[in-house]
């Protein structure tokens, strides 16, 4: 069993609850810094993919976890995020120039999407930000003059007040430091005032308003916040990408965005973070896995002289070499995510840590769902 | 000059008059109840107050200055706090994020201040906790401070609301069915509490109540309505033997 003794209350509201705390997170910190010296360059290039997908996660959670405001259309912030980057760099623009107005953009587009969520809500909010993704791809495809259309737009490298970032590990350490930063940044808002407006507008409008919310602002807030920090991520995206493409920022990126805030656990920072490393890193784990089955399984055939494990790897590797395995896998995950731990990854995390920190007392009614019928139960 | 006063109030929702021409005063100090059956428009005159509803003719006056048109949000502002009948807590946040949510009228730091969580913002949290700490101590929350709503029974979810209209240091306390759904006792100890907002808080109390007993119990001045319209106003015996009041709830 661990306690927490609170002697003050400036201790509620510290970024780490406790010193054992931070100690844990220094310790990730130390070991993320270190792994492009373990890593080979390929692992280095997909975890910087994770650091650019938690970004984005960050950014949906505030609206779609925190405020309770659902997007179908934030592939489009970070196209917009992306776009503006990449044009400003190449029209010779210092490159924190270039992300700062590729995230006032994209904060401005946020203000305007938001304003038809002060009206709406639930699926009609979804289908207005659908319209507004398709809109803005249309808008990639034909605004040649900045996008250069299907012929794509070349990303140069970044370079910052003379330094190049052009190298795999380099990039990712500033990938690493900007989701550091937005983590820090959301933290402080969610354990401020604004933090709390946001939760209270997700729980119930009407009360938060009798509290003195209000409710248009804070709305528009989260709109412009969460797209803020998606034209940060879009900036980081082009050069990561490297080319820009209008294909690339389809509804069905706005849809695994908000994948991988609901696999990774509605209503949690950390549940941004780990459903980046399930939508990042799922794609290049098929792709191993559909080299190594096979390989594995005709070795141990090769040992053992039965050919049937053979034959069982080459059908495996078969079946994930098909079109459209990945994203069949991702919605099989998904429903099974939705099924069995509604809280998503952070969820499963979290039974594990009390498990630890209560152990040997761990109920496991705790987690329990009961069945009431007060307001909370009922779908809305 | 009154310290709340309600000037023939209506509102109509299409043909219906759900509130027609109610006129009350609310003296500072006292606890004021509406009483009435069912539809009777008890609720719907708690909303025109909280400016969730606009009303379709009247005048609100709150410590002399006219607050009719004021937006919902700013009401808090003014120091009045309500309750809802159907309990509407912050459910997925914990019996402390609520209250200090109710704080939220007193807000002083700005976006940018929040952003990178100046020290300023560190001291506002703390007195903000501080001012919610001594609402937990008057109620008797303390063992349920940091729980979920989701996972409270309904009687403590009626008292955290009270906490949480009292959060927002309220002069006027708008009561929405404070008994309903609790038990013998805990009506008893909400008719204690009520006293004692009234007497030790000094807080104005506006109550939409069911329970007879704990209308006169706590009660200077009841109102009883019917249809929209009022019926009878004075002590709560006065109005209780009101043979009108006597027809509304009997028939006859």
């Amino acid at each position: 069993m661990r306690f927490v003794f609170k002697t003050s209350y400036a201790q509620d509201i510290q970024l780490f609850r406790d010193r054992m705390d931070a100690f844990w997170y220094v310790l990730l910190a130390a070991a993320v810094a270190l792994l492009p010296v373990v890593m080979s360059e390929y692992y280095v290039g997909e975890t910087t993919w994770v650091f650019i997908y938690a970004i984005c996660g960050v950014s949906l959670m505030v609206l779609v976890g925190y405020t309770g405001l659902i997007s179908l259309g934030h592939a489009a912030f970070l196209g917009i995020g992306a776009y503006a980057h990449a044009f400003f760099i190449k029209h010779g623009v210092p490159w924190v120039a270039a992300v700062a107005l590729a995230v006032v953009i994209t904060t401005a587009c946020g203000i305007i999407v938001g304003l038809p969520a002060l009206r709406m809500s639930g699926i009609y909010l979804a289908i207005a930000t659908l319209a507004f993704a398709t809109i803005i791809q249309e808008v990639f495809s034909r605004w040649e003059s900045v996008t250069h259309g299907f012929a794509g737009m070349p990303v140069e490298k970044p370079v910052i007040f003379g330094v190049s970032f052009a190298h795999d590990t380099a990039f990712y350490y500033l990938c690493l430091f900007f989701l550091v930063v937005s983590l820090w940044l959301t933290r402080n808002l969610l354990r401020a005032p604004t933090g709390r407006a946001w939760v209270a507008i997700r729980d119930s409008e009407i009360a938060a308003q009798s509290m003195g919310v209000n409710i248009a602002i804070y709305k528009s807030m989260a709109f412009a916040y969460s797209a803020a920090l998606m034209g940060l991520a879009g900036a980081l995206f082009a050069h990561k990408i490297a080319y820009l493409a209008p294909d690339i920022f389809t509804i069905l990126l706005s849809i695994q965005l908000l994948l991988l805030v609901i696999v990774g656990g509605l209503g949690s920072l950390h549940g941004a973070v780990f459903g980046a490393i399930f939508v990042a890193l799922l794609p290049p784990v098929i792709a191993i896995l559909r080299d190594s089955i096979p390989a594995t399984l005709s070795s141990v055939a090769g040992a053992t002289g039965l050919s049937l494990f053979g034959a069982i790897g080459e059908g495996v590797g078969a079946f994930l070499r098909k079109p459209g395995v990945e994203a069949g896998i991702f919605g099989l995950i998904l429903v099974l995510v939705i099924l069995l731990e509604p809280l998503g990854m952070y969820g499963r995390w979290m039974k594990i840590r009390v498990y630890f920190s209560t152990f040997p007392m761990y109920k496991r009614a705790t987690f329990k769902r009961q069945k009431t019928y007060m307001r909370s139960e009922r779908l809305r | 000059m009154s310290f709340f006063k309600v000037d023939q109030l209506s509102i109509n929702f299409g043909g219906i008059k759900a509130v027609d021409g109610v006129s009350f005063d609310v003296d500072k100090g006292s606890v004021f109840t509406i009483i009435g059956p069912n539809g009777a428009g008890k609720t719907t005159i708690f909303n025109l107050v909280s400016r969730i509803y606009e009303p379709s003719g009247g005048r609100l006056v709150f410590e002399g200055n006219d607050i009719t048109h004021v937006p919902p949000h700013r009401v808090a502002k003014l120091g009045i706090a309500r309750t809802f009948q159907n309990i509407e807590l912050f459910e997925h946040a914990s019996l402390l994020q609520n209250l200090l949510l109710a704080r939220h009228a007193h807000k002083q730091s700005s976006f940018f201040s929040e952003l990178l969580f100046l020290p300023s913002v560190r001291r506002m949290e703390v007195e903000h906790r501080e001012a919610v700490e001594k609402v937990i101590d008057f109620l008797d929350l303390q063992q349920y401070r940091e729980s979920l709503i989701v996972n409270l029974p309904y009687g403590v979810r009626k008292v955290t609301e009270l906490a949480r209209a009292l959060c927002t240091n309220p002069k006027l306390l708008l009561l929405d069915e404070p008994s309903s759904g609790l038990n013998v006792e805990e009506t008893e100890d909400m008719a204690f509490w009520i006293q004692d907002i009234k007497n030790l808080l000094g807080i104005t109390v506006l109550m939409v109540e069911h329970d007879m007993k704990l209308v006169s119990a706590v009660s200077d001045r009841v109102l009883a309505l019917n249809y929209g319209r009022p019926l009878a106003q004075g002590s709560p015996q006065e109005v209780q033997s009101h043979p009108e009041v006597v027809r509304a709830y009997l028939g006859g």
